[in-house]
């Protein structure tokens, strides 16, 4: 099924996706709409334009894949499914994700996987192409962040503050100096076969998803940040 | 410990020797580990500096034999440096932490709603006795600025934003399970089951056992988005955006990672042992137009069936806030007041930031009015609604309904001893120890909930039927029911009240 998002409003549009029965939906000339594919389930999307804030927020199954950039908070709190952005995306992306995966091809804007949490089997993984804006991974509780750096292999493909407050979780990124202002509590080192081996079919969906070189891409060292202890911030506290 | 750490205890376990028959109950009840029998003098001892003050032990000794006083062991006295004072810089030089507190300011700053007195007929306009005529306390929160429609037959259209409807208004505040246990959750969502009124999940998500209290229940949002998902957000009735709260304005909140076992962490979706950490701001919001987002982002994935709160604290600019979150799409605006109770803030922020709710109500109540957007949201107010009388002066401030957070847990067993953070609560309200949660019968707690609502509702009855009202709604935002005593100009003229015989 198609639609024509030419001056529809959001609610229009997204009446019109949760109205359908079509397993698959294409999304023509979108500017901007709000919250596509909020909370859905089973469907695929795809869309052609460009998407407005909250794409796929509270996703919870379904796959949307965008032939262009994305703006701010895609997948914010998704819990299942998956997001492929043949672009970049705006501030926020995967804020608080819960499970599924967002796969970015080119950059992302400030705090990208901030708060993301997993649980058990639920892991959700967001892989930015090219660079991450600063904040990347502030607060994060849990799942996987992999940043590829592609086309900026001489610097670090991470802003300012990466990893502020993290107490969960994985974060890769692929370059060959660490963030200068890694905090205390967030400990690196450099990635081994073991942890390769856990991002190798992430990698290997995106290189599928856009048409890139695997082996290309692992050939390059990786770092891993994680957090250095369960609770990183108890010390803080004195009872009173 | 160095000696200059050494505090002398707060309270003291007195033990009547004569009454006292060693049964170890006391010992078996403490999980402050205070009582011990000593098989040397075969007696129980006690080590005070254990105490909470929480009185298990008191009310579980079977021959009364214990009683706790608060130590008269003093500092030299100082009105300016008080004992209080004086051993939080002792803590603080002994550890280098933030002091950390829980439930409510208990500074002695105003407490407003003890300076309004309400009004009662007399002679002119006859009082209505509620044991004998109907009094209406149901209640509707939502959106009401709707134009009335018809359609081509000249029937009305329902166009009404999708309202929440209490039987009496009062609410079970935001305690998340985590932060108080299993059954503390068990007896709210009962008891307002039972009442037609709603608990609050709290920011720490829905145990699934819960989801058939839905449509009694107000799911939360919070910026740690925690146990946040489709279900999650359809399993309830009403959805709360939580900016802030009255104990901790401005910051987030911190489970200690004692407190993530077992379902807490399934719920939270975060492993066991580690830290909840909920940011201060929300890392989508900075302005009203982001605020604007997330409500209709929530809209978008419930289908515009639920009403969207959006909870603030009682903050110096309140008002404004309130008016820009008017705008936001926001169907209700619950602003918590700065003595609001809570499981774990720093006491600097609980003792010294933030407003009072009375201030802060009526500010909002007449800035709206002003704006002529009052009818865009209701207004649920907390922060230390102690009693139906406080009830009844909120509503005559403006508000639509109230919040019942400490006396929620006061009804569940709580003796405000002010220990949460430790997760050692004897009374299994703010504890995850599974052999403190089960002292909280689920049957016991919900009675007396709906005990507590239910003496409530009879209570704002009968002092609406002396005032001559017959209806919560004729009572909502009437400031001529209230007067103001021992207070000065200024205070009258920002809760819009006349002094008392004026």
């Amino acid at each position: 099924m198609k639609i024509n998002a030419q001056n529809l409003h959001y609610k229009t549009l997204n009446d019109q996706i949760k109205a359908s029965n079509a397993k698959r939906i294409e999304v023509d000339n979108c500017i901007g709409q709000r919250y596509i594919g909020d909370g859905l389930a089973k469907k695929e999307i795809l869309i052609h334009g460009t998407p407005g804030n909250g794409l796929g927020a509270y996703l919870n199954g379904a796959v949307i894949t965008v032939d262009g950039n994305v703006q701010d908070a895609v997948g914010d709190t998704m819990n299942d499914g998956a997001i492929y952005v043949h672009g970049s995306s705006g501030d926020a992306t995967g804020y608080a994700m819960r499970g599924g995966k967002i796969f970015i091809r080119d950059n992302a804007g400030y705090r990208a996987g901030i708060h993301m949490k997993a649980y058990m089997e639920k892991l959700p993984v967001l892989v930015i192409g090219g660079q991450a804006g600063s904040f990347l991974g502030e607060y994060q509780a849990g799942g996987l962040i992999i940043v590829l750096g592609l086309g900026s292999e001489k610097q670090t493909p991470v802003g300012y503050f990466c990893g502020t407050g993290m107490h969960g979780g994985q974060m890769f990124l692929r370059c060959n100096a660490l963030p200068h202002d890694l905090p205390a509590q967030v400990s690196a080192r450099a990635a081994n076969s073991a942890d390769m081996e856990r991002i190798r079919p992430y990698i290997a969906e995106y290189a599928q998803a856009f048409g890139r070189d695997e082996n290309a891409i692992l050939a390059h060292p990786f770092f891993v940040l994680e957090p250095n202890t369960q609770n990183p911030y108890k010390q803080m506290y004195v009872e009173n | 410990m160095i000696p200059q750490d050494f505090l002398y205890p707060e309270f003291e376990v007195v033990r009547n020797p004569v009454k006292c028959i060693n049964c170890r109950i006391c010992e078996r009840e403490c999980a402050n580990e205070v009582h011990r029998y000593d098989a040397h003098t075969k007696s129980m001892v006690s080590d005070d500096a254990q105490c909470v003050n929480c009185h298990r032990c008191v009310a579980l000794c079977p021959t009364h034999a214990l009683k706790i006083v608060q130590s008269d062991h003093t500092f030299r006295e100082n009105a300016n440096w008080s004992g209080q004072t004086i051993k939080e810089v002792y803590k603080q030089a002994g550890s280098g932490g933030v002091l950390l507190s829980s439930m409510g300011n208990p500074k002695d700053l105003p407490v407003y709603w003890d300076k309004i007195l309400l009004n009662a007929s007399q002679v002119t306009n006859p009082s209505i006795d509620p044991l004998r005529e109907p009094m209406e306390t149901k209640t509707f929160l939502g959106k009401k600025n709707i134009v009335i429609e018809r359609d081509a037959q000249g029937r009305l259209v329902n166009n009404l934003p999708p309202q929440l409807e209490l039987s009496t208004p009062l609410v079970f505040s935001a305690m998340s399970y985590g932060s108080i246990s299993y059954n503390a959750h068990a007896s709210l969502a009962r008891a307002a089951k039972t009442l037609g009124i709603f608990y609050n999940t709290g920011e720490g998500g829905l145990h699934e056992d819960f989801y058939p209290y839905g449509t009694n229940t107000i799911v939360q949002v919070a910026s740690g988005r925690f146990g946040v998902h489709k279900d999650y957000l359809e399993a309830g009735a009403a959805i709360e955006i939580k900016m802030g709260q009255g104990a901790k304005p401005g910051i987030g909140g911190h489970l200690p990672g004692a407190k993530i076992v077992g379902d807490i962490s399934k719920t939270r979706m975060i492993p066991m042992g580690t830290d909840a950490i909920s940011p201060a701001p929300h890392h989508d919001i900075y302005s009203i137009e982001d605020l604007r987002q997330l409500v209709f982002s929530l809209k978008e994935a419930t289908d515009y069936r639920k009403p969207i709160i959006v909870k603030i604290a009682a903050v110096h600019n309140a008002a404004a806030i309130a008016s820009g979150i008017a705008r936001s799409g926001a169907d209700i605006i619950a602003i918590d007041g700065f003595r609001g109770g809570t499981g774990a803030a720093p006491t600097r922020i609980r003792d010294n930031v933030g407003i009072p709710i009375e201030l802060a109500l009526a500010s909002v109540d007449q800035r709206l009015r002003e704006e002529g957007i009052r009818n865009n949201v209701s207004l649920l107010v907390a922060g230390s609604i102690r009693s139906s009388a406080d009830v009844v002066k909120a509503i005559a401030l403006g508000a639509d309904a109230c919040y019942l957070g400490t006396a929620t847990a006061l009804a569940l067993g709580c003796h405000l001893c002010r220990s949460c953070q430790t997760g050692r609560c004897n009374w299994g309200i703010a504890t995850q120890r599974p052999d403190l949660v089960k002292r909280l019968n689920p049957d016991v707690g919900y009675q007396r909930l709906v005990n507590l609502i239910t003496a409530w509702t009879h209570e704002i009855k009968e002092i609406m039927g002396g005032m001559g009202i017959n209806s919560i709604e004729a009572l909502r935002g009437n400031r001529l029911m209230l007067r103001g005593i021992d207070l000065n100009e200024k205070e009258l003229s920002i809760l819009g009240i006349k002094y008392a015989g004026e």
